[in-house]
């Protein structure tokens, strides 16, 4: 475990130094930490946030400094309190329940929500029909949110769907939007620009500031899609699930 | 009561200090690009050094007053008026009803941050009053202010006159109310992927100049000049920035991230601005040639706790005149 500076106010302490070796083993670790990190409450941290391989600590240097009596070693005292934290939880590993819900994401894949869809067979040589099911039959993980708020990496794309990025992003994407972009799968929440490749549309909503959280998905989900004709799309759409 | 923006100028936003908590959502900070500057400014009316504020863009904004404020800014160097009164940076003014704030343009600097008694009334949206400008929520209606537009003030108590002639004559220390510098030097700490770039271009970034592109806004600082090429091409696993964070593309061209960032990056880091060094930072302005300078994280600590105890002796001296 490596706990590195991230400017003056943060650091960023890496669990584990790959993630596409072991996905899963790798973001439950991640959640683990967090967890943990969460629960200890240490003076001074401000919030946690974790992505892929590490979980990023935001800190008050001052709170810190007045909490630790030695302002010339804040960054030190954190590091050693969160290690600390960090082993003592790894003798109660069985007690920190993973956070991780399922949650299930209707989809229309109907050609006039998948403008990639094409470009997505061309590139992985299959018929648009068998790119659907694959993506359907996959149980994802949300390795991240980020990119804009509630915007879900999803790890677990199978490797035969694998699309590079598209060589130029649009300048706007519109909301609900599935994309492909390398190996990863995931939602535009906002209307955003973007390069991913757009194969259907939710008619959910991953991001409503009016609530808080404001996500549909939260870091650890598992996630799975489900396909969705466009009558269930402007269904649901008008009457949102609560 | 409320004030009228009677123009809105080339983009004013209402801020605070950001958003916290909700970055494992991806939502982003937010808030006034120096908050110092908001906390100074606002410490001057009377208020909580968290109050909703405006934060002004390249300046323009004109305000007309319904009822009696105490107002005050800070940021770059903008010629404030009420009627034929100037208010320089870091100074108090009492303003009547019907009175008008105008900001003119930045001569020098980019922005400012103006805190009006009782700060700006806006709902809170996921614990801030900031405008999140790129999802669209928070402050005004999740957008910048426009011409017509009647920000809702808070109550403010009304000021005891003497109370007030005594305030008037408390300004802000210089480097607070006026941090836009012609030669502007940003202190760093390296950053974790500083290995990552070779010699030549850790020289690069440490003794030449790099100019602010137009391409800049509140996400981030977009400098041309010279390139910082990487010696490895590895790929890297996605994980938190923050604002502060210089991040290299493969153009080679740094971004300095600000406020409005998104939460995590997959760029190298080859430096973090130091917190101190922020509200430097948001006075950027196209054109601008910024220069580089390595400090410890030590000393970046340590300027923070000073100018920390700087403004609570500064907090303490406005209360003993307001008493």
């Amino acid at each position: 475990m490596e706990i590195i500076p991230l400017g003056d106010s943060a650091l960023v302490l890496r669990v584990r130094e790959r993630f596409e070796d072991a996905p899963e083993e790798t973001l439950n670790e991640v959640l683990r930490v967090f967890e943990l990190l969460q629960r200890a409450a240490i003076p001074g941290v401000i919030e946690l946030a974790p992505a892929y391989t590490s979980v990023a600590v935001f800190f008050d240097p001052i709170t810190i400094a007045k909490a630790s009596e030695t302002p010339d070693d804040v960054f030190d005292w954190l590091a050693s309190r969160i290690r600390g934290v960090v082993a003592a939880g790894a003798d109660r590993r069985r007690k920190v329940r993973s956070r991780a819900r399922n949650v299930e994401i209707a989809v229309c894949y109907d050609s006039q929500f998948a403008p990639d869809i094409d470009d997505v067979a061309r590139h992985t040589q299959l018929p648009a029909t068998e790119i659907v099911n694959l993506h359907t039959a996959t149980e994802y993980r949300v390795a991240c949110i980020g990119f804009v708020p509630g915007f879900p990496f999803l790890a677990g794309l199978p490797k035969s769907l694998a699309t590079p990025r598209r060589g130029v992003p649009r300048k706007e994407i519109p909301p609900g939007s599935v994309g492909i972009g390398g190996a990863q799968t995931g939602i535009y929440p906002l209307r955003s620009p973007g390069g991913w490749n757009l194969i259907g549309r939710t008619p959910l909503k991953l991001f409503d500031p009016t609530k808080n959280p404001p996500t549909l998905l939260r870091p650890g989900d598992r996630v799975r899609f489900r396909a969705i004709t466009r009558k269930e799309f402007a269904t649901i759409s008008e009457d949102p699930p609560k | 009561m409320n004030a009228v923006v009677t123009r809105a100028g080339f983009l004013t936003s209402v801020q605070d200090l950001g958003r916290t908590g909700l970055r494992q959502f991806g939502v982003p900070t937010s808030g006034a690009l120096d908050s110092f500057a908001l906390r100074v400014a606002n410490l001057l009316v009377g208020n909580d050094e968290g109050a909703a504020g405006l934060e002004i863009t390249l300046g323009g904004l004109q305000l007309r007053f319904q009822d009696e404020r105490i107002v005050a800014w800070c940021g770059g160097e903008f010629e404030v008026q009420i009627g034929s009164r100037a208010l320089p940076a870091g100074h108090v003014a009492h303003l009547q009803s019907g009175d008008e704030l105008k900001f003119g343009r930045a001569q020098f600097g980019c922005r400012c941050w103006v805190a009006i008694s009782g700060g700006i009334d806006v709902p809170v949206v996921l614990a801030s009053r900031s405008t999140d400008l790129r999802a669209n929520f928070g402050g005004f209606e999740g957008r910048p202010v426009r011409d017509g537009d009647q920000l809702s003030l808070g109550e403010s108590r009304r000021p005891e006159p003497e109370a007030t002639a005594r305030i008037s004559s408390w300004t802000a220390p210089h480097d607070w109310a006026s941090p836009a510098s012609s030669h502007p030097n940003l202190r760093f700490i390296r950053g974790v992927d500083w290995n990552r770039f070779n010699d030549v271009t850790i020289q690069r970034f440490t003794n030449q100049q790099f100019i602010v592109s137009p391409d800049s806004d509140r996400m981030g600082v977009r400098f041309d000049g010279p390139e910082l090429n990487r010696e490895d091409e590895t790929d890297l696993v996605s994980e938190a920035v923050a604002p502060g964070t210089i991040q290299v593309p493969p153009s080679g061209k740094p971004i300095l991230l600000l406020g409005d960032c998104q939460t995590i990056g997959g760029y190298p880091k080859i430096a973090y601005v130091i917190t101190v060094d922020l509200g430097v930072a948001a006075q950027l302005r196209a054109g601008d040639h910024v220069r580089f300078s390595k400090v410890s994280l030590q000393d970046a600590h340590r300027v923070l706790l000073e100018r920390e105890r700087d403004l609570e002796r500064f907090r303490v001296g406005l209360t003993l005149q307001r008493s």
